[in-house]
């Protein structure tokens, strides 16, 4: 192997890895305030893409103002679903909200097949996001090299919120005891909301990230990337936002490697097994011991 | 806690099976006698894909079996006209959904079958057919395993080793010496053309210097190419469905690669240039088909009433791709209607009852001129062809280029 193909799949998988951070952090939020693992995160990812299309190539708008809206329309999707079919079931067995996702997650998959159709359509091209760059010797797109720059931007951002503001100060409460915290006047509802909004937001870019590069979309594509960053998500230890974006990048990272390396059909097996290794040896995965810092 | 995360495992792995899943056909059993013509309707299947991977070009051969079908709906046999009718199905471009989709084929009383589009489902399928004594024409699914050992399969396209031997002599005709393959992994259409390819190319004196594999709906080639690109190649051979071209064109181009890409039958379709735009400029391809071919008179004849019937209905452009070019899948569908229609023709003034098995007798001896070129079968069911031709993407649509023979 040589340095510059080294380098070039180094580039890849940190992207790839960035993305997948975006969309754990949504898995492990979610976790961490209300126990709750929301397997229709992959959908909702899936359902972004499709608000890109609807945007850009049906109602003609540009870029700038397509990228609002999915945001808008993505974030707005998160926050009914949570309403609809998560908050009714606030004091039922956790159990059942957790079927209930999965309900959510095939109703999305299989409303997208009927609105959609099954096949495949091509995600709109942001021509500065599309660009050829050559940095030395490497050659990639615009969006390969700023997803990872993105994604760290957007952590820093998350994290200084959740410990500098007051609703990041009762999201923290809520995620260590929610019934003393709803005593003590929180209202737990917008906290709750306001969870989804930040996942379902970062999901929406990590959409717009993904599909820019890949741009074929199907009502499945979220299922396996929504998978895998819910195994990023147990990886880095499930509740923890640091974890959720090692654990992306470390995916992202052995999976590019594992294709590099010839055996491209094993790279999805590798991702499953770290899964259950991690269940086996270290169910808390890398950072999830300190249950203080949950959120 | 512990609990909550064994159940977690449990979701996501019932998840994950499900996505492998799916239905398991039932074993019917077959009457070898086949399946008799009755009343005055004539039921031909049509095995295609419509959804699913390879839906797109499915539903280009469909359209075209539509149109055979709009343009020769009657057939007289020993005195009585017969209306033929169409029974569509889609396989889901899946092999497991295949097989059910063909039985359903069978319960339904079709006395032939068109397609499909895909050797995997082709190949899957064939089993059915033949058990039930069904003759099956296959439409593009070019790998040998199909009419191989099958005596009810045949089909109106060239064959894999054909195809693989041509875009190698192609490929050393432009005088590249190194060639890089990038194939699916556990597809039949894909890895065997991959292999055809490499033989050919290699007994012409070539070196393949990376040869690569992809699973199934991947997306991100990035990987892949990085290795392709450090080999350095002339020229990458990418035999490969349509959504993974849509994918795989913009991604070489984002990684810098100026090797020319070349392709199999399955690239000709407007979606490619659409999607990928600048980044599928100068894609040479092998096809069945050309629509400027102006030397042969049934093919200028199916092209100006195929153009007609696409823009006669507006939803018939959109499962074209949005246009009415003609793809070669739709002429070689026409091709495989019009071959089962003259086995029907051929059954005028035999005796005894009209089966589905004296269709499969009937199909051995035609012989006619279809779009793609003459027609006849060989002991094998395939039919006998010599040329293929190659496509270019220029300036976002497809020139004809040249014809290309194997060597």
């Amino acid at each position: 192997m040589t340095s510059t193909a080294f380098l070039q799949y180094c580039l890849t998988g940190i992207s790839i890895g960035g993305i997948y951070a975006l969309i754990a952090i949504g898995y492990t939020m979610v976790y961490g305030i209300l126990r709750l693992i929301n397997f229709a995160h992959g959908d909702i990812f899936m359902m972004a893409a499709y608000f890109m299309i609807f945007a850009m190539v049906d109602f003609a708008l540009p870029w700038y103002v397509s990228i609002i809206l999915v945001l808008t329309a993505t974030v707005v999707l998160g926050v009914v679903i949570e309403k609809v079919a998560y908050k009714p079931l606030r004091s039922a067995p956790r159990m059942s909200i957790m079927i209930s996702a999965i309900g959510v997650s095939y109703l999305l998959q299989n409303l997208a097949t009927y609105l959609f159709s099954a096949l495949p359509k091509g995600y709109p091209t942001i021509a500065f996001l599309t660009k050829t760059i050559r940095i030395g010797t490497l050659s990639t797109s615009v969006v390969t090299f700023i997803t990872p720059i993105l994604t760290l931007a957007f952590v820093f951002i998350l994290i200084q919120l959740i410990n500098h503001t007051k609703m990041g100060m009762a999201m923290r409460a809520v995620s260590k005891d929610f019934e003393t915290s709803q005593l003590m006047g929180i209202k737990i509802n917008r906290v709750i909301s306001f969870t989804f909004v930040i996942g379902c937001f970062l999901a929406a870019v990590g959409s717009i990230l993904y599909f820019t590069p890949r741009p074929s979309v199907y009502p499945l594509a979220g299922s396996l990337p929504g998978l895998k960053c819910f195994i990023a998500a147990v990886f880095g230890g499930i509740g923890s936002i640091p974890g959720a974006v090692l654990g992306g990048f470390l995916i992202g990272l052995s999976e590019t490697f594992i294709k590099a390396a010839g055996y491209s059909e094993f790279s999805d097996v590798f991702t499953f097994i770290l899964l259950i290794v991690v269940l086996l040896f270290k169910p808390t995965g890398l950072f999830g011991e300190k249950i203080t810092e949950k959120v | 806690m512990k609990k909550l995360f064994a159940l977690a495992m449990a979701t996501v792995m019932t998840l994950s099976l499900a996505a492998c899943g799916g239905d398991t056909g039932n074993n019917g059993g077959g009457d070898a006698a086949g399946i008799a013509i009755s009343g005055n309707t004539i039921k031909i299947g049509v095995f295609e894909p419509t959804t699913g991977e390879n839906g797109g070009g499915g539903m280009q051969e469909v359209l075209g079996v539509r149109f055979a079908n709009q343009v020769a709906p009657t057939v007289d046999i020993n005195g009585t006209t017969y209306n033929i009718e169409l029974v569509e199905v889609d396989n889901q471009s899946d092999k497991t959904a295949a097989v059910t989709a063909a039985q359903s084929l069978i319960s339904s009383g079709v006395v032939a079958v068109l397609g499909s589009y895909g050797s995997g489902v082709s190949i899957a399928a064939g089993q059915t057919f033949a058990d039930a004594g069904v003759p099956a024409m296959g439409c593009s699914c070019t790998n040998p395993q199909v009419t191989l050992g099958n005596d009810f399969y045949f089909r109106t396209c060239f064959l894999d080793p054909f195809q693989g031997t041509v875009m190698a002599s192609y490929a050393m005709d432009q005088g590249y010496k190194t060639a890089a393959l990038i194939s699916q992994n556990g597809d039949d259409y894909s890895t065997g053309l991959a292999a055809f390819f490499r033989q050919a190319f290699e007994g012409m004196g070539g070196t393949i210097v990376a040869d690569e594999t992809y699973q199934t709906n991947e997306s991100d080639f990035n990987a892949i190419l990085t290795s392709v690109k450090a080999a350095n190649p002339d020229c990458i051979f990418i035999p490969s469905s349509i959504a993974t071209a849509t994918l795989i064109l913009p991604q070489a181009k984002a990684n810098g690669i100026t090797a020319q890409i070349i392709a199999s039958d399955t690239w000709e379709n407007e979606t490619i240039i659409s999607a990928a735009g600048d980044a599928a400029e100068g894609v040479a391809l092998s096809t069945f088909f050309d629509e400027n071919d102006e030397e042969n008179p049934v093919a200028k004849e199916f092209v100006t009433g195929f153009k007609a019937y696409l823009n006669s209905n507006p939803n018939n452009l959109t499962l074209n791709g949005g246009s009415d070019g003609v793809a070669a899948v739709s002429a070689l569908g026409y091709d495989a209607y019009m071959a089962v229609y003259e086995a029907l023709k051929a059954l005028d003034g035999t005796e005894g009852d009209l089966t589905s098995v004296s269709i499969r007798d009937a199909l051995k001896g035609v012989s006619f001129n279809g779009v793609t070129g003459s027609i006849s079968f060989d002991e094998n069911g395939d039919a006998l062809k010599n040329v293929a031709y190659i496509k270019q993407i220029k300036d976002g649509k497809f020139q004809f280029l040249k014809t290309q023979s194997a060597e």
